[in-house]
């Protein structure tokens, strides 16, 4: 009775994710959705890809990293370079760049992963942000990554059918590796690292796995940016880039995949529909890092997932009491 | 003797480093905060200075005194509104909130004064440049290196004879056992951000009279570098703070003068890592089991 229920609920999920992609390119086709907004949808999509990977990292195993640009500029160049000197058909290149991508901002997750990781806290997002800044540097350097003008050229690959099921897959990944046995692993190394060592878990490594999960993701995103900007540079993934990822998992609330979703969106459409106050983004963005830190460091969500059952509750609430977000109550989705 | 030139350099650029540091050294010592929003202090500083020079026409001493004295306001406001509510709360919350700071004050200063760089007027441009064997040193080298002497001496002494100074060993120590022997810790935490932001800013005074041009983003690189200058002498002690910084400005010119320019800032992050891999508690620093 029960496993009838949870099929019915992936069945339901499946059912959504399919009608919401059939509704939305039905109107790119048929030309309701712009091309502007198309783009638009693409950021939006491949926020979202790295704001759930960052969500991983800060939100499940409780480790707050500043370098995840550096990732993504890794996945983006590898991608890049894949798609410029292979010489295979665009169509055939773009897969194997956005997996290369991936995989090699994974060996680089690794590589950073087991020294990094053995710090805690402020020195790890400190030594984070220092191996970010050192890829930058390096990228700006090299002969064959085009140092200060980056590469260009870059086939156009991305669409929203790639965006979509890559975000698809990225947050179903992302669910069912939560839901697992290794996803309880690395939630217990965010609740208390000292008594998930001492209960067995085997903490360098889950904290490896799901830091190198993470960088994974990032480089497909990064693949995928390089794709739809047609023009790559290492200065666009600095510090600041991590940033804004950062906010994004802040605001959403770390610990929760469907806030990241709802953060990543309104952060990306918010300073769209703010073009006329461009320069104030960055503004907003600091003080609103701020205000949520002060009032809400939980985020919108907090470590609830939004779910029909919540939904219904929230719509109960509406009517009647301030409407809060989520209660300490609450069962998880 | 082109190596006397780079290490004297070095010299320079470390003491800045250090008077940095120092600010980031003693907050962390005291709330175990890594007030990411120090660097950016030390840019408001510069343009004070800039604005108390060039508008009011003031004389560089006064300059430094209202500089210093508007940081070290700034600093407190900031400690004030930003960090004292959350001293309870999670570390993380902290620290974002103090990502939050650094980036309100950048963008702030961009908003009023334009993401153009301006450029700093050079007050001491009839100042000899002396000889000494063949080696050439201006004055603001000189000058540089024996004020970050005498205020890193000053802050010495503050520290360890007076006993406002004890009062901020004490709450560093244990602050739980401080409150007890009743050290008012709120205002010793204010005086810590107070001395640390004016350090910066006097800094910032020093940084732009050699690099003569300011803009909102100067604050993050040379912040940056102080932090690695502050983990290196071990974050909390304060003279492994003024060591950290020298070597950092020493290492950090020699790499610019024998290798090259551009990857100097990946040798400061490489320091940093290497420090953190083999030492993490700093040269000067202890290791803490961390118990249960």
């Amino acid at each position: 009775m029960k496993l009838s229920k949870i099929q019915r609920s992936y069945l339901y999920n499946a059912l959504a994710v399919v009608a919401v992609f059939v509704v939305l390119y039905v109107l790119q086709l048929t030309g309701l959705i712009g091309r502007y907004y198309q783009g638009i949808l693409l950021t939006l999509l491949i926020n979202i890809v790295l704001t759930v990977s960052l969500n991983l990292a800060t939100g499940f195993l409780g480790q707050l990293t500043l370098g995840h640009a550096g990732f993504v500029s890794v996945g983006a160049y590898t991608a890049a370079l894949i798609s410029l000197r292979s010489g295979l058909p665009e169509a055939v290149a773009f897969p194997i760049a956005l997996v290369s991508g991936g995989v090699v901002a994974a060996v680089f997750g690794i590589m950073i992963g087991i020294p990094a990781l053995r710090l805690r806290g402020d020195y790890l997002a400190i030594i984070t942000l220092g191996f970010g800044e050192i890829i930058r540097v390096v990228i700006l350097n090299l002969k064959f990554t085009g140092g200060a003008s980056g590469l260009n050229g870059i086939p156009i690959m991305t669409n929203f059918p790639y965006a979509y099921s890559i975000a698809v897959l990225t947050i179903t990944v992302m669910f069912l590796l939560i839901r697992s046995r290794h996803g309880r692993a690395i939630i217990s190394i965010r609740e208390d690292e000292i008594a998930a060592e001492s209960s067995g878990i085997n903490t360098t490594y889950y904290k490896l796995l799901a830091f190198t999960i993470a960088a994974f993701f990032a480089g497909v995103a990064g693949g995928l940016q390089a794709h739809m900007l047609f023009v790559i540079d290492a200065n666009k993934f600095g510090f600041i880039y991590s940033v804004d990822i950062m906010v994004m998992v802040v605001l959403g609330g770390m610990g929760s995949i469907t806030g990241s979703i709802l953060a990543a969106s309104i952060l990306t459409i918010l300073p769209e529909l703010l073009r006329d106050l461009a320069q104030y983004r960055m503004l907003i963005y600091s003080i609103l890092l701020i205000v949520l830190m002060l009032y809400r460091p939980s985020g919108l969500l907090g470590r609830h997932e939004l779910s029909q059952k919540i939904l219904g509750q929230w719509a109960g609430r509406l009517g009647g009491k301030k409407r809060t977000p989520s209660s300490p109550d609450t069962p998880e989705a | 003797m082109t190596f006397l030139t780079y290490f004297l350099n070095g010299l320079q650029a470390g003491s800045i480093y250090a008077l940095i540091a120092l600010g980031y050294t003693m907050v962390y010592g005291i709330v175990k905060l890594i007030n990411f929003a120090h660097g950016d202090v030390m840019m408001v500083g510069a343009y004070v200075a800039l604005f108390s020079l060039t508008t009011f026409n003031l004389p560089l001493w006064a300059t430094v005194l209202v500089t210093m004295v508007f940081t070290a306001v700034l600093g407190v406001v900031i400690e004030r509104f930003a960090y004292k509510p959350l001293r309870k709360s999670a570390r993380i919350s902290a620290l974002i909130t103090a990502i939050g700071v650094s980036l309100l004050l950048q963008n702030l200063v961009m908003l009023v004064f334009s993401p153009n760089p301006l450029p700093f007027p050079d007050p001491l441009q009839a100042a000899p440049v002396f000889e000494i064997g063949g080696l050439k040193v201006s004055t603001l080298t000189i000058g540089t290196i024996v004020a970050a002497f005498i205020l890193m001496a000053i802050l010495t002494l503050f520290i360890t004879k007076t006993r406002m100074g004890k009062a901020m060993r004490a709450v560093s120590e244990d602050t739980g056992a401080a409150i007890l022997m009743g050290i008012n810790v709120n205002t010793t935490i204010s005086v810590t951000f107070a001395i640390g932001s004016a350090l910066a800013s006097f800094a910032a005074i020093l940084y732009v009279l050699a690099y003569p041009q300011i803009q909102p983003y100067m604050g993050s690189m040379p912040g940056l570098k102080a932090f690695v200058a502050a983990v290196l002498g071990g974050i909390g002690i304060i003279p492994g703070a003024m060591v950290g910084g020298m070597v950092l400005g020493i290492a950090e010119s020699l790499t610019k003068g024998y290798i090259s320019s551009q990857f100097s800032d990946a040798v400061v992050f490489g320091i940093l890592i290497l420090v953190l891999l083999f030492k993490p508690s700093g040269l000067f620093g202890r290791n803490v089991r961390e118990k249960v």
